[in-house]
């Protein structure tokens, strides 16, 4: 059982790159462990560090302005490969909501099912959300998963955000799909006797 | 009603359709390996589960294996812990395994299509976003997270929302010297990067048609370049040939009842797909990469052009990868020194991709300032090559043979292409980093990476 997903307000780390691939969440050679704790602290790894491991100055997650748990990215966020340690770094690092205006696949059923809730906003949306951080780096969204509505608190701007109605009850209630689905054996016992 | 092929073999393994949500989708076929199963065998573990169906789940390393002694421990003692993890597991759960030097080790989509264990008509999935390549068979198969594996293992099913469907044409007669790389990475170009999310593709044309199944394999294998959930192409006679008599094939009556079975597995005439798009095969020529994602590609012949000058978010996203590649708008990259060529792959790992690139430098030498790395898809790859003198050819033009794997597609590996240096690459992504951190990669074909060997410099094959 996860922590249970209603509302959430935050400021928000602005990432305003298009085409963030999952080589870039979390690079391929930090892929090796055999657990899904600890892969927050090679988020953005490259991006992050410089090749003797210093961080970079200007990237967004060390700069101090930026914080909150609300990520918010250019378009085609996740794109690449399968790999469902880009949503454990994403989430092992605090976040809880990302924002895009389009989303990759399969990345976006890993962020899911790991009780991160991805966010398509329209292009004219997230445009302004990135101006209103970057003239305010305090600027705050509201999440509220319960009327599926995300809220510039900046300008008041709102917009209503598409979630299947299975993927929302398992946010707000902190289930995931495996009990769901061994709840179905008999079904998939029958489905095999009919094949 | 009139079904498209996607949709007869998805709803044929639909076992609930869950209200307002996904499809609880009967998987026949899962694949398996080191990288992204170990958290999902944990899961079984802590909620005291045994795998449901043992024997649809097959089992074999090869994203970290390195590609140099093999019958060796694995050096780096992480990779090696990853590896033993997946040899507990799979002993542990009573799984199929083929293990680190075993004759059917190998890349998971290559050794599921040379061991018959993939077939028309079958749901297919992996933690690994290349499934999409058995799509070639006419099969839905696609790339699942750590979370889904764990669900297969405990169910045989996954939750996933249907996607849309589409279905590319490619018609007419391909030009000397362009492969089935070209035509994908040329799709995918026209495409862009996102260009088919949300959708799942049929590949259909005579273009499509006449593609030997390797061939099949390698632009199903790119789908999700440009997205999309998966890519397929209608099994015929070329695919019921490349499946008979594989080891885990049907045979006898069940080869009969299955192959019935397959015969009917096309899209209807009047079937509707949520989007068509027509390209023509005269169009293509052999096609190189030129930033971070696969989209961005040029014939080898045309120079690196603009960015799309309404799109102010866009051009900053595009400036950054041609400031990582060393390149500039304007910029012909044909004639440019390299530093590396990597063969291999679950693209361009195959028998035929070996053959296509020892047909170029047989009799030649290769380039003293490059670096080759030739690395079969399987042991069973390996294995034909040296049947066929291949080995032999390659060794007398100055490459030498590595041992089967994932290599530096993804440089999880010794494999790494060092920062700074250009990579010509048969893989699949040239992503900022994928081939090691600071690594620049050129996406191609194997003529034009069999070529650019021997001269030292990207090289258009039919020039040479």
């Amino acid at each position: 059982m996860k922590e249970k997903f209603t509302t959430i307000t935050s400021t928000c780390v602005p990432l305003p790159m298009e085409n963030v691939d999952t080589d870039q969440i979390i690079p391929a050679r930090f892929l090796k462990a055999t657990s899904r704790e600890g892969f927050g602290e090679n988020l953005f790894r490259d991006w992050r560090y410089d090749k003797d491991g210093n961080p970079v100055k200007d990237f967004v997650l060390n700069d101090p302005t930026y914080s909150g748990c609300v990520l918010v990215a250019g378009k085609n966020f996740g794109s690449g490969s399968s790999r469902e340690h880009a949503a454990w770094a994403i989430a092992d690092y605090g976040f809880r909501v990302v924002v895009s205006s389009f989303f990759a696949d399969i990345h976006k059923n890993n962020e899911l099912n790991n009780f991160v809730l991805p966010v398509v906003v329209t292009e004219d949306f997230l445009a302004e959300l990135f101006e209103s951080i970057a003239n305010d780096p305090k600027t705050e969204v509201k999440v509220d998963l319960p009327s599926q509505t995300i809220t510039n608190l900046a300008t008041g701007k709102s917009e209503n955000f598409e979630i299947n109605p299975y993927k929302k009850h398992c946010l707000a209630e902190g289930l995931d799909d495996i009990e769901f689905l061994l709840s179905k054996k008999a079904d998939i016992e029958a489905y095999e006797a009919a094949k | 009603m009139a079904n498209t092929l996607f949709d007869k073999i998805w709803d044929s393994h639909v076992v609930n359709l869950i209200e307002g949500g996904p499809s609880q989708l009967y998987i026949d076929r899962h694949y398996c390996h080191e990288v992204t199963s170990p958290q999902a065998f944990d899961g079984l573990r802590q909620r005291g589960l045994q795998v449901f169906r043992k024997d649809k789940t097959i089992c074999s390393p090869d994203h970290n294996i390195p590609t140099l002694n093999q019958d060796k421990p694995i050096a780096d003692p992480i990779s090696r812990n990853q590896v033993e993890t997946l040899t507990r597991n799979a002993n542990e759960f009573g799984l199929t395994l083929f293990g680190l030097g075993h004759r059917k080790n190998g890349i998971i989509h290559v050794i599921g299509p040379e061991n018959g264990l993939t077939l028309p008509g079958q749901t297919i999935v992996c933690g690994d976003s290349h499934t999409s390549t058995h799509g070639a068979f006419g099969a839905v198969a696609f790339g699942i997270g750590t979370s889904e594996v764990e669900m297969v293992l405990a169910s045989q099913c996954i939750l996933q929302p249907k996607p849309k469907t589409m279905r590319i044409n490619v018609n007419g007669k391909l030009r000397d010297g362009v492969t089935a790389k070209d035509i994908a990475l040329y799709i995918i170009a026209k495409m862009t990067t996102g260009g088919a999310t949300g959708y799942f593709v049929e590949y259909a044309g005579d273009t499509i048609r006449n593609l030997s199944m390797e061939e099949r394999m390698t632009v199903c294998n790119l789908s999700i370049e440009m997205g999309a959930r998966g890519g397929m192409i209608a099994p015929d006679e070329t695919t019921f040939a490349y499946v008979e008599g594989r080891e885990y094939a049907p045979k006898g009556a069940e080869w009969e009842k299955a192959l019935a079975y397959w015969k009917t597995l096309k899209s209807d005439d009047d079937a509707v797909f949520d989007k068509e798009i027509n390209f023509d095969a005269a169009d293509i020529e052999p096609r190189i990469t030129f930033g971070t994602n696969p989209g961005m590609g040029i014939g080898i012949s045309e120079a690196i052009p603009a960015p799309d000058p309404n799109d102010e978010a866009g051009k900053i996203s595009y400036q950054k990868s041609l400031d990582y590649m060393g390149f500039s708008v304007g910029e012909k990259l044909e004639g440019h020194p390299i530093d590396y060529v990597f063969l291999g792959s679950c693209t361009n790992g195959r028998i035929e991709d070996f053959r296509a690139f020892a047909s170029i430098v047989k009799g030649k030498k290769k380039a003293d300032n490059v670096t080759a790395w030739l690395v079969p898809g399987s042991w069973m790859v390996d294995e034909q090559i040296k049947a066929e003198g291949i080995d032999k050819i390659l060794a007398e033009a100055g490459f030498e043979l590595r041992q089967p794997g994932c290599s530096a597609c993804l440089a999880m590996n010794e494999d790494k292409v060092p920062a700074g240096k250009l990579a010509v690459s048969t893989s699949n992504r040239n992503f900022e980093g994928r081939q090691g951190p600071g690594a620049r990669t050129i996406l191609a074909g194997p003529l034009v990476a069999a070529a650019s060997a021997i001269t030292g410099r990207l090289t258009d094959p039919r020039k040479l």
